[in-house]
């Protein structure tokens, strides 16, 4: 078990398992398919990130640098946690960048949808977690994985 | 964050509850980026990303309800990326059929923007900065725009200064008057922190070198020595259009809002080396490591052999000249497209296009002129599955198709095959 500590973003608690992407998430890639044609469970539909290609996003511990991509990443993040498709937590190892932050407060501000968002995790964070692992996450920002 | 008495009022709802929540977003949005303030946007137009009345944004057309019912609109008028559907544009009836499932909010979509402030002509394009447009911000005025191909045009060669903003917090910008003052609207954060030296033989692709720079600088500024080299010190209508592509190349390969190139956009001519952060990184491209990174891109075809069926040429949209360009360019390999090509470009600059000799020329070609957005109609899944090439990097990142040069381009789309 490995405990790390990050900026609370979004305000929560969760225990979920851990999904993985190691490179930058394309936030309008990986939902466009699901968000599109009615997949509940958000299947990852970014071809590019063979880390978690075709892996349901909903429900899930994100585990991530960043987001990548389209300027519209905001606005799919809110969409998706509106429509109850959003990952259980973000957490990011990076400092959140300015999409992903639009995409957190939007959700967390104009829709019910609960989804606590940790960044500056640091890089050690994002060695150490791995797909398939429980994490879960503290209102103080406290990360612990298996 | 320090704010006005008149931004407090808003925070604590004596403006309405929805510009109350529109101000909560942006103050703790501001926040996050270690924002001191607000700004006031001083730029006299917005630009929104989100063109698209796709079915399933119910949540967003809520939310823009929302802001509609309480008189919370745009103070100032706004332009928006491309329509997603243009019948010059043909398409198949399965496809059609799809696009119509697919943007079924598209006109109810587009009443709520003319509320909230949509411009009333030539509104829909992702190069709103050209002249024949009209939304073209001057050096220093502050933005509250979305768009990343946009962003980093307005930031690197106006000189205007926006963040790289999210759908929908642009137009909170735009919706408050004012912007958390962090990143790309300070001096700090628009000091370079790569050096990107170019040492190629010949004028680089554009679209290449800005996915070299992009997928090296990722987010942060690069200042650009060599280039100069190839497009000269004045920023004439020619490097503007090859800083465009350039542009559009970096900020979708990677995550760029804005760059410097020496002796060439505003910024590095006024203040020069001064504009590199001590302890910059290094980049040197040559002709290598552009090869390199092309080689680098997968081909998602089902079967890599096939023939293209249609090749999209203008993302993002076309100018004026460039359309002129590529005109002459058929005309000189024979003068007939024998792959289906459609030229993209804004209403605006199709109108200019059309009073030119050059628009029979074009037609003559068999080439299709079009506003729409490639991006969106790649989008149908049933056109994703079609062999697509393009010229365009940003269009390969988003979609199945399939980047070539422009030479490379031309040689396909004039033979009808590889």
């Amino acid at each position: 078990m490995k405990k790390f500590k990050g900026r609370v973003i979004a305000k929560g608690s969760v225990k979920a398992t851990a999904l993985v992407s190691k490179n930058g998430f394309n936030t309008l890639a990986s939902y466009q398919k699901s968000l599109m044609f009615g997949d509940e469970k958000g299947k990852c539909s970014d071809q590019n990130n063979g880390d978690i290609y075709g892996k349901p996003l909903a429900g899930s511990a994100l585990c991530l640098p960043q987001t990548i991509g389209s300027t519209t990443g905001g606005m799919v993040l809110f969409t998706a946690a509106a429509m109850g498709r959003q990952p259980a937590c973000m957490l990011f190892s990076k400092p959140i960048d300015s999409l992903a932050a639009a995409g957190a407060l939007l959700a967390d501000i104009w829709s019910d949808a609960k989804m606590p968002v940790i960044d500056s995790l640091g890089d050690n964070f994002l060695e150490y977690v791995k797909s398939g692992m429980s994490v879960e996450v503290t209102e103080e920002g406290v990360v612990i994985v298996e | 964050m320090k704010l006005t008495k008149e931004q407090k009022e808003m925070l604590d709802g004596k403006k309405g509850a929805a510009l109350a929540k529109v101000m909560q977003t942006l103050v703790r949005y501001g926040e996050i980026f270690g924002a001191d303030k607000m700004v006031p946007v001083t730029g006299k137009k917005g630009h929104l990303v989100t063109s698209f009345g796709l079915g399933v944004l119910k949540p967003v057309y809520a939310l823009l309800d929302e802001l509609i019912n309480e008189g919370a609109l745009s103070g100032q008028p706004f332009t928006a990326d491309p329509r997603p559907l243009d019948d010059n544009v043909p398409v198949n009836p399965l496809q059609k059929l799809l696009f119509k499932a697919m943007y079924s909010k598209q006109s109810d979509y587009e009443a709520q923007l003319e509320k909230l402030g949509l411009v009333r002509e030539n509104a829909f394009t992702c190069t709103c900065y050209m002249k024949e447009v009209g939304n073209t911000p001057k050096k220093g005025e502050v933005l509250s725009w979305a768009e990343s191909s946009a962003v980093v045009y307005a930031n690197s060669v106006l000189g205007a200064r926006t963040n790289r903003n999210s759908g929908i917090i642009e137009l909170f910008g735009s919706i408050a008057g004012f912007v958390p003052n962090f990143g790309l609207l300070t001096d700090k954060g628009r000091k370079a922190l790569w050096v990107v030296k170019i040492k190629t033989t010949k004028i680089p692709e554009a679209q290449l070198l800005g996915s070299a720079i992009g997928m090296k600088v990722i987010d942060e500024v690069p200042f650009i020595e060599g280039l100069d080299r190839w497009l000269g010190k004045k920023l004439n209508d020619r490097a503007k259009d090859y800083l465009k592509d350039m542009g559009a190349a970096s900020a979708s390969n990677g995550s760029v809002g804005l760059y410097h190139v020496e002796n060439l956009t505003p910024e590095a001519v006024e203040s020069g080396r001064k504009l590199i952060a001590p302890k910059a990184k290094e980049y040197i491209i040559d002709d290598n490591e552009l090869e390199y990174i092309k080689n680098t891109y997968p081909c998602i075809w089902k079967n890599a052999d096939a023939k293209p069926k249609l090749a999209f040429i203008g993302c993002p949209h076309l100018s004026l000249a460039q359309l002129k360009d590529w005109t002459e360019r058929i005309e000189g390999r024979g003068g007939r497209v024998k792959t289906r090509t459609v030229m993209t470009a804004s209403a605006g600059v199709i109108a200019a296009f059309e009073k030119t000799e050059y628009a029979a020329r074009l037609k003559k070609t068999g080439a299709i002129l079009s506003y729409i957005c490639p991006l969106m109609f790649m989008n149908n899944p049933l056109c994703g599955k079609m062999p697509v090439i393009t010229n365009s990097n940003k269009l390969r990142t988003y979609t199945t198709s399939r980047y070539f040069t422009d030479e490379e381009i031309l040689d396909i789309i004039t033979r009808g095959d590889f």
